[in-house]
């Protein structure tokens, strides 16, 4: 190794970098046509009146943001999808995070292994699919007014579909698997004999989980937040399917003008809006909770 | 005390055992009204598999399931190719940019879809590429390739690099390293990241709506526009089908793959 002249160094240097090149290039020249010239294409076209195809003309513009700012119609509808974000983010948590504690804590061996995977599983298969399922639940004269009835005689009819409940239930059905996953894996990195100190020292189990758990398990709730909130906010699916004529949020907005109305500046205005204030919310949360950690 | 130690975690079992029956109580019941023959799922439930036969005979619907297995065989075959290859990178260099490099694999991730499959389709269309199948290969590819770099770097890890040392100073070279000391011990790695690219793809629906054109579709695609078109029951049999196809891909990734993060 030693007997390596500079001229050598130099040249494996150049030899690496071209290997870099090579072996990262074609991946990250992927991502630049799918991921960010779309994404630049989207924000050149929100500025623009019209989409400028064929012989349109199309002029810049700042009407596309402007109507957001003035008209009411956007600016309820983008709090009501926020609302809903943060409705079924914590919702999630408040199921999600006790069942994670379970398997973290109080399960072992196999069965940890086997049960973890059963929670996961249904995440893992088609989110259409399992929204699809649940309208053949929520409906009039269905399974849950069936088994509401036998369980409470006299409750009567029961229909929670095409309502906001609907939407909440199925997103939390969606999504409850990313906050026990996430919360999970900060859990078990928790020391057991951490947990015993505290106990020995004469702490409650409230307190114990107030004081103790719930600040270790701050990054994994955190992450799971985040991985929920944001594609709640944009999701236009899920309301399409159980809220019906209630279900109109930004995201079924959004897709509205790409695929009926045919404007695509404003969907791409509306998008970046809805972009913004995401990662707005992200970064005023992240120095919060990094202090808490 | 002792009763309190025993209730606890009793108490904590009931509920993991709720949340579950919650997990799968919507898809256990797609798949009964599946074999349900009557149309507007009646109960109690009229044992039949009318659904699936006639679900044999809707070309719609075979079309759109041999576009979904094409477009997910292809993305797996390139996202995984494409994303070891970076994982490697990152593995085994450390050079400037790499931490912006491994930065820019959250955005695939993290924004919503809604706004990357719109974002696609404007570009898309703009620059000539249009929609169609290869327009969703490429949109998928984009969406895979992270979970396979993920997936490949976390394998890599329990790798040790002295091997790679080694092979060197006995004068292998470069492929020769990749290929008979590094790949075996990343296989099961890439098997794992391949079936989640895989699985990425087939469950994919939002990027493949905005992407499809009419004629040229996928599985979730057809389904939506039949479902908001008004309930068809053959959409049961479908769905029942992918949800348990879709979950034999998971258990299969598991086999590879250990969550949970376990030693």
């Amino acid at each position: 190794m030693a007997a390596v002249t500079e001229t050598g160094a130099a040249h494996r240097r150049r030899a690496q970098r071209l290997t870099i090149f090579a072996m990262t290039g074609p991946a990250y020249l992927w991502l630049a046509l799918t991921i960010f010239l779309p994404l630049s294409a989207m924000a050149y076209f929100s500025f623009l009146t019209d989409a400028p195809f064929g012989n349109k003309q199309a002029f810049l513009t700042l009407e596309n943001y402007r109507a957001f700012f003035q008209e009411d119609f956007y600016r309820t509808l983008m709090l009501r999808s926020f609302r809903l974000g943060a409705e079924v983010t914590f919702y999630c948590f408040l199921f999600g995070f006790p069942c994670a504690l379970v398997l973290a804590k109080t399960i072992r061996g196999r069965w940890r292994e086997a049960l973890f995977l059963l929670v996961i599983l249904p995440f893992w298969s088609n989110a259409l699919v399992r929204i699809f399922s649940w309208t053949m639940v929520l409906r009039g004269n269905g399974v849950l007014e069936t088994l509401v009835n036998w369980i409470l005689p006299g409750t009567g009819p029961l229909n929670l579909m095409f309502s906001y409940p609907a939407i909440i239930v199925g997103l939390v059905h969606s999504y409850i698997p990313y906050m026990i996953l996430t919360c999970y894996l900060s859990l078990q990195a928790i020391d057991d004999s951490l947990i015993e100190a505290a106990r020995s020292l004469g702490a409650g189990r409230l307190t114990v989980l107030r004081r103790l758990i719930l600040p270790l398990a701050m990054p994994g709730i955190f992450a799971g937040a985040v991985l929920i909130f944001v594609p709640v906010v944009g999701s236009f699916m899920e309301p399409r399917i159980l809220g019906g004529r209630n279900g109109t949020f930004i995201g079924t907005i959004i897709e509205d003008q790409f695929t009926a109305v045919f404007n695509w500046p404003l969907g791409a205005a509306l998008s970046f809006i809805m972009l913004g204030i995401v990662l707005m919310i992200l970064l005023i949360a992240s120095p919060a909770l990094r202090r808490m950690r | 005390m002792t009763r309190r130690r025993i209730s606890l975690p009793a108490i904590g079992r009931v509920y993991l055992g709720l949340v579950l029956a919650f997990l799968y109580l919507p898809i256990l019941v797609m798949a009964a009204m599946s074999f349900n023959s009557s149309k507007l799922y009646r109960l109690p439930i009229d044992w039949s598999t009318q659904w699936y036969v006639a679900l044999a005979g809707n070309d719609k619907l075979i079309a759109a399931g041999t576009n979904s297995l094409i477009i997910a065989v292809v993305t797996t075959i390139i996202a995984t190719a494409l994303g070891t290859a970076v994982s490697l990178v990152f593995f085994r260099y450390r050079f400037r940019g790499k931490a912006v490099m491994q930065l820019l694999l959250f955005p695939p991730i993290t924004i919503p879809w809604l706004i990357i499959g719109t974002a696609m389709l404007i570009f898309f269309f703009w620059v000539g590429i249009g929609r169609g199948l290869h327009a969703m290969i490429l949109g998928h590819v984009a969406l895979a390739l992270p979970y396979v770099i993920v997936v490949v770097t976390a394998r890599l890890h329990s790798f040790d690099p002295t091997l790679e040392e080694a092979a060197r100073s006995l004068g292998a070279k470069a492929w020769q390293v990749s290929w008979r000391v590094t790949f075996p011990w990343i296989a099961p790695g890439l098997f794992a990241a391949a079936l989640f690219a895989f699985a990425v793809s087939f469950d994919q629906f939002v990027i493949s709506y905005f992407l499809a054109v009419p004629g040229v579709s996928t599985l979730p695609v057809e389904i939506y526009t039949s479902i908001r078109k008004g309930f068809t029951p053959e959409i049961n049999a479908i769905s029942t089908i992918i949800i348990t196809f879709s979950m034999a891909l998971l258990l299969g990734v598991a086999r590879f793959y250990r969550f949970g993060g376990e030693r």
